[in-house]
């Protein structure tokens, strides 16, 4: 009896201490001061503000605050160690990664989110029907860029295609350039481009010959006067929606979203607290801001790579080259 | 051709160019009408309370009035709930940015005026100093930018970086408290405002002071007051309605800008008011920008609601150039 008492009581304990252990209690994130200065992409802003929000009414003395100088802008103000924190709608790039190791900056990558990227044409349109990656190629790429609908398929209109595109300092530009004409390429110049995608939306709405693309929420809030385009990657023609997002059959253009940590600002316990918040609310939060939440193993996998302090990207090797893939693959 | 159908043409010219001046004037006003009208349209869910708006016009129910404002949208923080979301950051940092822009800005460029219209010689230097201030006030705002961001933001590199700051004064709790350098601070922001505002004010000032008909100053240098009791004493008293119409228009125009301080990478989420001089803030201008750019439409909403928020600031410190204009008038020479 008694035994069994000791053994209910350890069991019973076991999972409180493991809890305690991981989790910093309410009390103690009150007791929290100091700044937690985060910037970087317009793409996941608005997640880690939510975080930001929910984080700071649990610790009122913290202070998060969250710039949004783009992905680009982000990693420099990161690499130089000005901010703790950097939002990226794309994996670190080389060039940024040799920066941060200049200024002796390590750091550590979490994905959080997922976004699906929406390629949309005009209501009006009725040759589009769904679109390959060879046809996004002929429209966008600089070299032999498609001036007319014909230039891309013989059966589609003889009219100029007007062509809509996020700001060239955006991740969201990156990712899809990386995809339809790959790092080496050029993305033709002849673009309207916005760094406000609400414009975007107008631009596509308002032109019968008009063909864009912004992350995904964008075209949930305006599905009525846009229409979506499946993506054929080879693999039939695949529409996005949270859950060809989130299993990655909408791929090359679902991609995830990351956070950045200063190794060196981790290891302040209002940075790793609000990290840790980060991670256990970031499926929950995503969603109420329109986002596609990660699977939960690939969360699991980012919260175990977070408590290992697990240091640099997944994204590049130990050779300096690119990792390519979905999310799955790369995060192990 | 005879007289009269000469005297004809010319009355009809005339009446041409008054329709014309007219048509003008009206599309002016109607574009702004629109405006106001559309923003207010677009803003009033988040302003007002309907309910209260009901019970008041409805129903006579008087004790509702303070209740047709959503005072909340004043008194929140920024939130990802449109409906809990307000810009109680932005408007205090926006006050106290200006503030601290006004403060640097008037006094610098008034006394640059007064030095250069009053006392200078007329030679090269003063010719290329005058020529150099015309320039500046075409510069676009977010060239000030950069130049706050190395200058103010991050002075040179040389105190560290703000996160590890290599000096500061005075408790980090005081409200004192200053550290270098002045980072994403709110210093740092009415530094990088003044900037902007310091060529405008300091060429109204000189229009104001030129206006000061020269029989007053010669009437003060004549019976032997020296130029220090001329300036201070007459022609400066006679231009102040017109400086601080031209010094409140600026203020507006600092009031209104986000360009340069997105360069300096101020924060748009925050929810604290600024501690101190060097304390991080946000800006109402930033706060619409970045709701204006979200996918939702409430998030439209709110954008237009702060806009609304910011164009009644605007019209009073107007007001407020107008009513100085009047009270301080004294009729001259």
């Amino acid at each position: 009896m008694k035994i069994a008492a000791t053994l209910g009581l350890t069991l019973f304990a076991l999972p409180l201490a493991l809890m305690a252990a991981t989790q910093v209690s309410d009390a103690d994130l009150g007791k929290l001061t100091g700044q937690i200065k985060v910037d970087g992409s317009s793409t996941v802003y608005p997640i880690t503000e939510a975080v930001a929000e929910d984080f700071q009414a649990k610790a009122p003395k913290t202070r998060p605050t969250v710039s949004v100088s783009g992905t680009g802008g982000g990693f420099k103000r990161f690499c130089t160690g000005e901010t703790d924190i950097t939002n990226a709608s794309r994996p670190i790039s080389k060039t940024e990664m040799e920066n941060a190791k200049t200024s002796k900056i390590d750091f550590i990558e979490l994905p959080i989110a997922f976004d699906g990227l929406a390629i949309v044409v005009n209501l009006a349109n009725t040759w589009v029907t769904q679109i390959s990656l060879d046809e996004l190629k002929k429209i966008f790429s600089a070299n032999s860029p498609a001036k007319k609908w014909s230039d891309v398929n013989p059966s589609w209109p003889n009219e100029t295609i007007q062509v809509f595109s996020p700001g060239t300092d955006s991740g969201t530009f990156d990712y899809f350039k990386e995809v339809t004409v790959g790092s080496d390429g050029k993305i033709r110049s002849d673009l309207s481009v916005s760094e406000d995608d609400n414009v975007l939306v107008t631009g596509v709405a308002g032109d019968k010959n008009a063909i864009g693309y912004f992350g995904f929420a964008y075209f949930t809030e305006n599905s009525a006067k846009l229409k979506l385009v499946p993506v054929d990657a080879g693999k039939g023609a695949i529409a996005p929606n949270d859950l060809t997002i989130e299993n990655g059959t909408y791929a090359p253009f679902s991609r995830p979203l990351f956070i950045y940590v200063n190794a060196k600002s981790a290891q302040r316990p209002e940075i790793a607290a609000f990290v840790d918040f980060y991670l256990s609310n970031t499926a929950e939060l995503a969603k109420q801001v329109g986002y596609t939440p990660l699977p939960k193993i690939i969360i699991d996998r980012a919260t175990a790579n977070w408590k290992a302090k697990k240091l640099g990207t997944q994204y590049i090797d130990a050779s300096g080259n690119k990792v390519q893939g979905s999310i799955a693959t790369v995060y192990k | 051709m005879s007289a009269l159908s000469m005297r004809t043409r010319r009355i009809v010219k005339n009446r041409a160019f008054l329709a014309l001046c007219l048509l003008s004037t009206s599309v002016t006003i109607l574009i702004l009408a629109l405006l106001i009208m559309s923003i207010m349209l677009q803003g009033s869910h988040f302003l007002f309370n309907s309910e209260a708006i009901n019970a008041v016009f409805a129903h006579g129910e008087l004790s509702q009035l303070t209740k047709v404002i959503r005072w909340e949208f004043l008194t929140n923080f920024a939130s990802r709930f449109p409906q809990k979301a307000g810009i109680y950051a932005a408007v205090i940092g926006s006050i106290w940015v200006c503030a601290i822009c006004a403060l640097l800005a008037l006094p610098l460029g008034i006394g640059t005026a007064i030095y250069l219209e009053e006392f200078a010689p007329k030679n090269r230097l003063t010719a290329l100093i005058d020529f150099n201030i015309r320039n500046l006030a075409g510069v676009p705002s977010i060239v000030y930018g950069i130049l706050g961001l190395t200058a103010f933001t991050r002075m040179f590199g040389f105190f560290g970086s703000d996160k590890n700051s290599a000096l500061s004064f005075g408790p980090e709790d005081a409200w004192w408290h200053i550290q270098l350098p002045f980072g994403q601070g709110l210093l740092a922001g009415g530094l990088t405002l003044m900037l902007v505002v310091l060529p405008i004010v300091i060429i109204s000032s000189r229009e104001a002071l030129r206006a000061v008909p020269a029989s007053l100053r010669q009437a003060s240098l004549a019976i032997g007051a020296t130029p220090w009791q001329t300036a201070s004493f007459i022609t400066l008293p006679a231009a102040i309605p017109s400086i601080l119409t031209g010094a409140i228009l600026a203020m507006s125009r600092a009031m209104g800008e986000a360009a340069p301080l997105l360069v300096l990478g101020i924060p748009v989420f925050i929810a604290n008011t600024p501690d101190n001089l060097t304390d991080n803030f946000t800006v109402l201008p930033f706060q619409i920008f970045n709701w204006a750019g979200r996918p939702q439409e409430s998030f439209h909403q709110l954008a237009a609601s702060a806009i609304v928020v910011l164009l009644v600031v605007l019209i009073c410190f107007n007001g407020v150039a107008v009513y100085l204009r009047h009270k301080l008038r004294r009729p001259m020479a």
